[in-house]
């Protein structure tokens, strides 16, 4: 099997992703929806490294998901501190720093 | 066989994404996203990323999407709202976008395709533990302790914020 298609359904996960952010006003949608564009970005890195047979790519993924572990934890925790203080995660109505 | 497990994973893992960004509850995308993040580790098995698959596995679908339904379940979220009921002009600029945006990536990997090589030979003894762990404590050691760094910064940083008064001063 050729890599382009690899390479095709990573970009097809990612356009999902985008369109799930652009789209959508839940603001724990809007994350997973990067989490996914996150792990179709990984795709391409390990499907590169196959091809090369490189094991630098694969190591590049391990640290993007240590990387996106941190990264949820923080959100998740941003996320619960604005439903504190708005009592709603939708993000049409955070506007406190809209003009 | 390789084939048909490639299309089997790539329609899961599309459908599943499909799935989540058009569910009405947050729980349900939830666990659409593991089920899109297990066929993508079947399809890092299927390059031969041993090592990526179980941690995309443990680390992913385990630990992170536990974290998620853990916020989801503590903010008791009702379904959302009128998803597509009405057209907006947000639904049309965001499809617009993604379009854009798939169609230049299509454009791109075209544009190579064919020239691409098939799975390296060397890739069965790549993707084991041992491979990647070697690499990882010889060349990578300094990156790893900044991991390390890295993740007790965002572990503080998450108790700091999601604690019940940020000012610190004021009454209960």
């Amino acid at each position: 099997m050729e890599m382009d298609w690899y390479l095709g359904l990573s970009a097809v996960l990612f356009t999902i992703g985008v369109i799930g952010v652009l789209t959508r006003k839940n603001a724990i949608v809007i994350f997973m929806c990067a989490e996914l564009m996150l792990n179709s970005v990984n795709l391409t890195l390990v499907s590169f490294s196959a091809q090369l047979g490189d094991v630098h790519g694969q190591i590049l993924v391990f640290f993007a998901l240590c990387v996106a572990a941190a990264e949820a934890a923080v959100g998740l925790a941003i996320i619960i501190a604005i439903y504190r203080n708005n009592l709603t995660v939708d993000v049409t109505k955070i506007n406190l720093l809209r003009w | 066989m390789e084939t048909y497990l490639f299309i089997l994973f790539a329609t899961l893992a599309v459908a599943a994404a499909i799935g989540m960004i058009s569910s009405r509850d947050t729980v349900n995308s939830a666990l659409f996203l593991v089920l899109n993040l297990i066929s993508v580790a079947g399809i890092f098995l299927l390059l031969k990323a041993q090592f990526l698959a179980v941690v995309q596995v443990l680390v992913y679908g385990g630990a992170i999407m536990v974290l998620f339904l853990f916020v989801i379940m503590l903010l008791n979220l009702s379904d959302e709202e009128q998803l597509l009921s009405r057209f907006s002009v947000r639904y049309a600029v965001g499809f617009f976008l993604g379009v854009i945006v798939l169609s230049q990536l299509l454009y791109a990997i075209a544009s190579v395709t064919g020239t691409l090589p098939q799975i390296h030979p060397d890739m069965e003894r790549v993707g084991t533990v041992e491979a990647i762990g070697d690499t990882l404590y010889t060349v990578y050691t300094l990156p790893v302790l900044v991991t390390a760094i890295l993740l007790t910064a965002a572990v503080v940083g998450a108790l700091l914020l999601a604690q019940r008064n940020i000012s610190g001063k004021g009454d209960k």
